[in-house]
Formats: C-alpha cells, structure tokens, sequence
C-alpha cells in the first residue's frame, strides 16, 4: 500500500503550468478572425430607452452592433427569476445595464466608438437604500420591491420577553464588498445557426453558463458548449456573471456571421459592472436570563440585492439560516428580506449572505455580554449548542460538535487571559495614544448547498480510464485557484492505490463533462469529491467484476488491468451521482430541518490597536481554530483560511463600495481600498478533526468559513481597546471618529 | 487600455534644449512627460485627453543631486528611490526622505519624480509638505525666457494651477541646508487609506525647535490633503511661535489648525474627519515637541 495521499500536502496539479506562464488564460486565446466586443451601458439608474443615438467621427459601418432587438431567443439571463434581460429593450434599471453591444478588430477604435454612444432616456425614480426601497420610496420591482422574504419559526418567542432578566436590541450593517479576484471576467464566442454556440472563459460554473446561453438563442443542449479557461479566482464572483459576458460575446458572434468575438472587461468595468457582496442590515432582539441564557432571539434580516433578482434568494437563505448562530436557543424567529435598488444586482461572494447575518449576531452577543457583565467568552460557552440539540431551523446536529474544545484552544493560542489584562493596563495607564483590544466571534458554516439543494443539483461525476492505467475525473467542477484538480487527484489516488501522477482531471467542457453543479458552497470537495471517489471505485469494481484485477493489486497490476479491459472493450467508464445521506430531511414550506449535511465550526480571535490620533484601526494577531472535518490538503487548508481572514479583513476595516446614484464612483484600486501585504497581521491557523461520515476520507467545506468570523472579531476588539460601540462596516477610521463622538 | 492610441503624441527629446525647443514650438499644447506615474494611469481609463507629450526622461540636465554648502538641490527627475539612499538628504531633510519612502511602493519609487509630484499638482502628494516646511524653491526654464527660480510658497496658486507658464520646464528644486538647526524635531506623518499603495487623506509636515528656556523659536507647519493646495499653517504656528507648550497652548494650536485648513468631503475621506485629524496632529507634534 503506498502512503496515503490525503492529509499530505502533495504538490499542486497545476501549479508547473501557473509558474511557467503556460497555463491558457481566456485572453491568451486568439482565433482566427476574431473580433474584440465591448459594452455600452446606461449610465442612467432607471428610465424608459426613447432612442440610441452613434455619433461622431465614427467608421459606423465597420462595426457590429448588437442590440436586443437582434437576440434570436429568449431576452432573459435564466437563473432563478426571469427579471433580467441580457439587453435592456425599453427600460433600464440600474445605471450599469448593458444596451448596446459593439464588436471591431480595432480594440483601440473600439473604446473610441463606445464612447460615441448616446442614449436618450426618460428617467424614473430610483432607489438606492434599503430604508428606501422597504419604505417604497419608489416601487421598482414588483409590487413591493421585495424580491424573497423567508420566515424561520422556533418555539415561541413572543412569550419569552416578560420572563426575561434582560431584552436587549441592536441594529447592524454591513457594506458591499467586491471579489477582487486576480484576474478580470472575459469570454469568447462562437455563435451561428449552423454550428451552435461554443464559449471560453473564466468561470466558475460551466453548467450555469449552458442554461442561461440555450434560451438565449433558443437552441437544444448538444448545440451550446461552454468551456472553462484556466481561471484567475473568482470567490463567487464568476457564478452568475459570465452567463451575462458569455451571452453578449455569443450574440456579437451571431451577428458577425460567426467570427469569433472576445470580451475582456478591465478592472474599472469589473469593478462597476459586476455583482458584489449584498449589503445588509440586521435587527435583533434578544431575550436573556441574568446568568447568560439564551431564552429568545428575534432577528429581522434585510439585503439589497440591487436591480435585479439573480442569486439573492439563495443568499438570503443562507444568510437567515446562520443568523442565529450555533447557539441553543428554544424560541427563535428570523424574518427575512431581499429587497429591490437601482443598483447593479449583488451577487455570490464567499460566504453568500452568512458573513452578513454572522456579523450581526456575534457583535450582538459581544454587546450583550457587556451588559450583563459577561465576559464575552462566558456567555458564548453557557449557550454553545451541543450535539443532539437543534438549531433554528431545528435541525437535530447529530455530528459531533467541538465547540467548547475550539474555544479552549482559541483562548489558549492567543494568550487571551494574559493579553486581556495586558491590554487593560495598557490602556489604563493613558501613556500611548494606541490602544489594544482583543474581541473574538464563535460560528458555524453550512457545508454544500441548503436544505433540498443538493437533491435538486443531482450532481453526477465520471471517470475515466485510459491506457497504462492512467485515470481522468470528469466533472463540472472547476478549479479556481483553490486546489479543485489537487484535491480531487488525492482521492482518485487514495481510492485505487495509484500513483498521483496517473491522474488527470479533464478540463470542463459541457460537450464531455457530466454536470456535478456549481463550484460553489463549499460543495467541491465535501460533495463533489465523494462522487469523485465513488466514481473511481466505481472503475475498480467493474475490473474486478470482469475478473481483470485482484482483490489485491500493485500499479502495474491495475496498469494491465485497465489495458486487457480497454483491448476487449474500447472504454472503461464509472459515473457517481449524488443521493441525499438519510438524515439530510427538509421542508422548505415550513424552512425547518436539515439546513446542511454537516458544518464547519469555528473561533477567532482579533487583537488590534486603534490609534485615537487617527483612528486607524490594525488587525496585529489573529487566530483561526476550525473543524472542518479531515484535512485533505493541509497547505490549500490553511491557504483557504488565510486567504479568506485576509479578505474578510478588508470586509471589515477597509473596503468601501461608494454608490452615486447606483454607480460605483470608486472603482479603480486605489480608490477602492483593499488591505496589502503590511496591513494584515499574522494569521494562525489550527485544525481540530471530526471526520464526516459522508465526506471524502471525512471532509467537509473549509472555503467560506473563514469570511464568516473575522469582522465581528475585529469589531469586538475594537470595543474592547476604545469602549466605544461601532455596529457597521467597513469600520473605516471615519466611521470609528463618528462612533467615538469626535466630531 | 481605454485611450484611443493614435490620439497621442509622444517625442523623445535628446537633449534639454531639445525639450524646451519642442514645449515652445507647441504652442503651449505638448505637455511634459517624466515618469508617468501620474499619467500612465489617466491614460490607461481614457482620461488623459489626446495630444502630443514630450519625454524628459533621462536628461543629464534633469538629474541628479548636488550638495554645497548653502543648499541642496535636486534635479526635477530625482526619483524617490535616489531620495530615500542619499546621505545628505537623509540626515537633515528626514521628511522629505519619510516621504519618499511612503509615497506608492517599490515600483512608483523607482519611476517617479520630484518634479513630476510638484507639477502634478495634487492636494494629496506626499512630497510638497515637507518641501515646504523646508523652504524649498523651484527652477523654472523655458526657451523663451530662460531660468528663474520661485520660492515654493506660493508656487501652487489653487487647486491644480500653478505658477507655471506652459512652455516652462520644472528643472530644479531646491532646500536650504540644515533647515531649523540642530536640535530641531521634524515630524512627518501620513494618513492614507492603507499602509501603502495608498492616497493620502490627511498628511502634515512639521517642524520645531524650542530654546533653551523651552519657548517655542521656530515652528513650521504643513498640511497635505485638507486644502485645494498643500497648506502652509502659518496661523497655527503663530500660536506657537515665542510661547512655551502649555497644555493651553497646545489646545489653542489644535483650534487654531482646524480654523484653518479647508477640507472637503470625497470618495477618500470626509470633511469632519480631515479637520479633526489635522487637530489631533499638530497636538501629537507639539507634544512631541514639548518633550
Ligand atoms: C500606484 C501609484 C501609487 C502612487 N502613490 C503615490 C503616493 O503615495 N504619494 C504621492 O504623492 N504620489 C503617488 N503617486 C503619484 C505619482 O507617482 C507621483 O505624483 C510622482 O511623483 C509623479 O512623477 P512622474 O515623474 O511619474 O510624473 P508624470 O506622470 O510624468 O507627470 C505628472 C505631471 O507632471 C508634469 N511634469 C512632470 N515632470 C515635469 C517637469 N520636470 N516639468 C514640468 N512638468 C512636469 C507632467 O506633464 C504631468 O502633468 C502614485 C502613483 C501610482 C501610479
């Protein structure tokens, strides 16, 4: 038997190809006689198009222009609403909604032409608030601007208040955020009647693509083909989004008889046009005894999902599912709300809606704490939901649940007894305009999609096996940065006691992958990778029932075995496709019951320093402790982690998303501030392993975990270092002076 | 590349005289181009408007820095990166130095100039507050009419006007040598939106001395980002100024400095915070000052 793979950290399975430059980026491809596109947008946040007017010295002719009259199909970006058109036609409804499309060899000539579009259009009254959009300020979607409301009921929480020792109340918000991946969104088509339509690009979900591109030009699926590129991250961002670039390519390519087109945004249009983290903002009320208990929780839950619907009512659910915590609690209701702006749609970012609701609660309880003289740490433990126990959705958490060690270690990795009455001191003494706090945030996160989520996706893998022994996984599933090839390699690996190198994971390309869903959720690995390795036995056991292979067999004997297979039959294939585990029941009626197959359980600690001559606030140690059930890969593990306390770092102190009448006015990197290198802290990173039944070797999902604590951390240190309550971020050292009543 | 390419001009000069010849044939249209720091980036999102540029870059007349004993001075092409390593600029123009280290990263250090930050012209540069608290003067040089030099206070005549002819290159820059004397405390603090790569929201330049009774003889104060131009606090430092740092006077300096800066709100900052920090500054200098 050689070493296992899982738990090692082996070498990325991409990462020669990423370091030698070789890896092909959308925009590295160039086919013969392409064109390049762009889009003109309206600049206007919500009015009815009277007239497009091409003005200037321009060689209009040469041009292909697109607009929606020339969409063969079906006008409509198919997700979950049909709301948004691919093209507005008479209306408009958020000021970066694309009306005009235009494709020349000429990418220079290009911009100067994009410039030379005019639109004539009658303005309407927009929203840009959610107080405005839930005061129906205007009505600009549907009959009242909510777009999704959930209502979770636990017990009764009306009875609870009389018998409480303490209700207390608190409002909370959050800003937009913007993924910042590396590389910007770009597609290429290829578009005719009579060859389909074929797109590349960076993407995260190869399937989403294929939907939303058949109705648009109204044709079966073995005509549309999407391909994803080599893909420079997309923390969400590249859910939705490319099914709109992707469109607009194909239909530039349609138009121009089938020359290839390409669209690559550059960061400013990135930045503006495309969907971001939902703001939010969240009420509590919660009903406490004097030694700490939880007796009721009320939480009123809202999120700007800007113009249109796309994913906001899964991100809402979400976001409301995590709202009250991994806490006990008998009585719970969360209301929640998506509600309408003229803002350009919020969107899949890390996390989906969770970081938002994890935010309030945590900063909440922190508060809470404080005014029932607490310590933080102790009112969290008194509450801590122990196996067996149900959450608010009354799902009965039958994994075991290691929140009390989590805490111990949390505790102990960031001295927090020790640095609490250092930081005191410290402060007390007066000497130094910086003071210290420390504040922590205890959570969970939902691994895999929510409730029936999985059972609707049916995800299905494949593999394959080929000459000498050597596997391919075939899956939609894509790899992003994260380490999806790696990962699943070192399970095909460990499942058939082969050597790492015989496997090869196929690029994803709907005309050869079966659909294993979206790469999203935390699903790839905990979901998708036990269909990986079921498919790989899969192969083992059809060699073994034809008698080609051993119940014990070296690599040369499953080498031989897969040739004697393939010599007599052509091809040796294996698929998996997912069932939901038995304990996995839902009712989305009602929203009660399993929520999740398993979660990821968490605490963090945040110590800072906020300097009261400027109010800046630095993140100096952080301590990340998370069961995230086996860890396959313990370098992509902690890399995950890292990553995303860094990125929630931003969502917390630096990265404001500025609005002008629904335009994003900061949309360049200098602007708009996200943290480097100097500005963030050590991050220290510690597993505990509870293995998961129904996960590959015991996995679970670690990606969107560690955007879910670090804001309520930071924020509780900053109450600890200054006494001062800030309950909105990004906690910019402004928003920190007003708190502070320094104006 | 959002620019219309062929929309652009862009010679080389060879020489200084070369340059001067080209700014002055223009008609006052050729613009400058020196490191390109601030222009490539307008050029990149479509915002520079399309003409014809003349690169400076590399002129011997341009470059380098010289020491005696009345001043340093430093060539418009001194980038921030000659700043930071030279030992003269280091030992008694720690600002200007403090500066350059702050301003962009590595490669904006190599890349940028002096001049280039000066004629640029923003409110928010890092350089121009310390240039000023330093006494700094400018060398002006066209074909037309030749060299002259201007001090820098009053150079910048509001937001982004100066008091540049179009057809005049920024040759020089120069400071008096060992400015407030030994003993002298200068204190150079930025506040950008990061700890680098960052626009500044409020930054100050300051510098003091007391005697030996512990009154205040000299006291120079600059403030970047609070006004249309880089500030020099002159009303503030009146405050100062023959008086020793009580607590009281150290409160009237802070008044005083948030009377006197005009800041505004934008996609930065906000008014209120800009006002508020510039007070808090100038009482961490004096404090500092005081010890
Ligand atoms: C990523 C990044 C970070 C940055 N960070 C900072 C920062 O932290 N602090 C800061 O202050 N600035 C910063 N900048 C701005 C810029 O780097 C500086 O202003 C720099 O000093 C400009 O010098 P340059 O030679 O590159 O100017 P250029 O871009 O060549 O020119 C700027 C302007 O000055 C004119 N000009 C240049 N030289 C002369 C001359 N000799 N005579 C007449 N006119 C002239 C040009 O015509 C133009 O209008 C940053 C820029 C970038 C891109």
């Amino acid at each position: 038997m050689p070493a296992p793979l899982i738990g090692a950290s082996v070498g990325r399975k991409e990462g020669q190809e990423k370091t030698r430059g070789a890896a092909c980026y959308v925009d590295d491809m160039t086919l013969p006689g392409m064109l390049h596109g762009v889009t003109v947008r309206s600049r206007v946040p919500r009015g009815r198009i009277r007239g497009i007017r091409y003005e200037g010295d321009i060689p209009w002719n040469e041009f292909t222009i697109v607009t929606a009259r020339d969409i063969p199909g079906k006008n409509v970006v198919t997700l979950l609403t049909e709301d948004q058109p691919f093209l507005a036609d008479q209306f408009v409804n958020h000021p970066e909604e694309a009306i005009v499309l235009l494709a020349h060899t000429d990418r220079f000539l290009l911009e100067e032409a994009r410039r030379h579009v005019a639109f004539d259009i009658d303005p309407l009254p927009p929203v840009f608030s959610i107080e405005d959009s839930l005061a129906r300020k205007a009505v600009v979607w549907g009959e009242d601007n909510v777009m999704k409301s959930f209502l979770v009921e636990k017990g009764k929480v009306d009875d609870v208040w009389a018998r409480a020792d303490l209700v207390f109340e608190g409002e909370y918000e959050t800003g937009a955020q913007e993924q910042l991946y590396i590389e910007p969104q770009g597609m290429i088509a290829q578009a005719s009647p009579a060859d389909g339509v074929t797109v590349w690009g960076s993407l995260q979900c190869p399937y989403y693509v294929h939907k939303a591109l058949m109705p648009l030009f109204g044709l079966p699926p073995d005509r549309v083909r999407v391909v994803q590129m080599t893909t420079g991250g997309g923390f969400g961002g590249k859910e939705e989004y490319p099914s709109m670039i992707g469109g607009h390519a194909a239909l530039l390519s349609w138009k121009a008889g089938g020359r290839p087109v390409k669209i690559i945004y550059d960061r400013a249009e990135d930045m503006v046009a495309t969907t971001k983290r939902h703001p939010s903002r969240t009420r509590h009320k919660t009903a406490l005894s004097r030694d700490g208990r939880l007796l009721g929780m009320e939480i009123d839950f809202v999120v700007d999902a800007g113009a249109y619907v796309t994913l906001s009512p899964v991100v809402l659910s979400r976001g409301t599912i995590h709202a009250a915590g991994p806490y006990r609690c008998d009585h719970v209701r969360i209301r929640s709300r998506a509600v309408a702006t003229n803002a350009p749609p919020h969107g899949a970012f890390r996390g989906f809606g969770a970081p938002q609701s994890i935010f309030a609660l945590e900063r909440h309880l922190d508060r809470a704490a404080r005014a029932l003289g607490l310590s933080p740490e102790e009112l969290r433990r008194r509450n801590l939901l122990r196996q067996g126990e149900t959450t608010a959705t009354q799902q009965e958490v039958l994994e075991k649940i290691n929140l009390p060690s989590l805490l111990d270690l949390a505790l102990e990795k960031s001295e927090w007894r020790r640095r609490k009455e250092e930081f005191a001191a410290h402060n007390r003494s007066g000497a130094d305009a910086v003071k210290k706090g420390l504040g922590l945030a205890v959570f969970f996160h939902g691994s895999g999609f929510t409730g029936s989520g999985e059972s609707y996706l049916a995800s299905v893998v494949g593999a394959e096996a080929g000459r000498g022994g050597r596997v391919t996984v075939l899956a939609a599933s894509t790899e992003i940065g994260q380490g999806t090839n790696t990962i699943f390699s070192q399970i095909v690996a460990d499942a058939l006691a082969i050597p790492y190198d015989w496997v090869e994971v196929a690029q994803p390309d709907t005309s050869r992958v079966p659909n294993s869903g979206p790469t999203v959720a935390s699903r790839t690995a905990m979901i998708v990778g036990k269909l990986v390795e079921t498919a790989a036995l899969g192969l083992r056991d059809k060699l073994r029932a034809g008698g080609f292979l051993g119940v014990t067999y070296d690599d040369r004997a499953w080498a031989e075995a897969c040739d004697r297979y393939l010599d007599l039959h052509g091809t040796l294939q294996a698929q998996a496709k997912y069932e939901l585990p038995p304990h996995v029941k839902w009712d989305d009626k009602t929203y009660t019951g399993a929520a999740y197959g398993a979660f990821g359980w968490a605490v963090y600690v945040a110590a800072v320093s906020v300097d009261t001559v400027t109010y800046e606030t630095r993140v100096d140690d952080f301590v990340a402790v998370q069961d995230i059930g086996r860890v396959l890969h313990p370098v992509f593990a902690a890399g995950q982690v890292e990553g995303g306390v860094a990125q929630a770092i931003g969502f917390a102190l630096y990265e404001n998303v500025i609005l002008a009448n629904g335009r994003m006015v900061n949309g360049k990197m200098t602007n708009y501030v996200m943290p480097t290198s100097v500005d963030l802290p050590p991050i220290r990173v510690f597993f505990q392993e509870v293995p998961y039944e129904y996960g590959p070797a015991g996995a679970k999902g670690v990606g969107e975990l560690p955007m879910d604590g670090p804001a309520p951390a930071i924020l509780n240190a900053i109450e600890d270092a200054l006494g001062v309550s800030v309950r909105k971020i990004p906690a910019l050292p402004e928003v920190v002076m007003e708190a502070a009543g320094c104006l | 590349m959002r620019a219309w390419l062929p929309g652009y001009d862009l010679l080389r000069a060879k020489s200084l005289d070369a340059a001067l010849r080209i700014l002055a044939d223009g008609g006052g249209e050729t613009r400058v181009f020196a490191g390109g720091t601030d222009l490539m980036v307008l050029l990149e999102s479509g915002d520079l408007p399309p003409g014809r540029f003349v690169s400076v870059w590399g002129l011997p007349e341009l470059s380098g820095i010289s020491v005696t004993d009345a001043h340093v001075t430093l060539g418009a092409l001194t980038t921030y990166t000659e700043i930071q390593a030279h030992p003269v600029l280091r030992a008694e123009y720690p600002m200007l130095c403090e500066a350059a280290r702050l301003t962009g990263a590595t490669a904006i250090q190599n890349r940028g100039t002096i001049g280039g930050n000066i004629v640029n012209a923003s409110p928010a540069a890092d350089s121009p507050p310390a240039l000023l608290v330093y006494g700094a003067e400018v060398e002006l040089i066209s074909a037309a009419r030749g060299a002259r030099w201007v001090g820098y206070d009053g150079f910048h005549t509001g937001y982004k006007r100066m008091d540049r002819r179009p057809d005049e290159l920024l040759r020089a820059v120069r400071l008096p040598r060992t400015p407030g004397g030994s003993g002298a405390v200068h204190f150079y603090r930025k506040v950008g939106t990061r700890g680098a790569q960052a626009i500044s929201k409020v930054m100050i330049a300051a510098l003091g001395r007391r005697d030996a009774a512990g009154v205040v003889a000299d006291c120079r104060i600059s403030l970047g980002s609070v006004a249309p131009i880089v500030l020099r606090c002159r009303k503030t430092e009146a405050v100062c100024l023959d008086r020793p740092l009580t607590a009281e006077v150290i409160a009237a300096a802070r008044a005083a400095v948030m009377d006197e800066v005009t800041p505004i709100d934008d996609i930065r900052s906000t008014k209120a915070y800009r006002r508020v920090v510039s007070g808090n500054l100038v009482a961490q200098f004096l404090a500092l000052l005081a010890k």
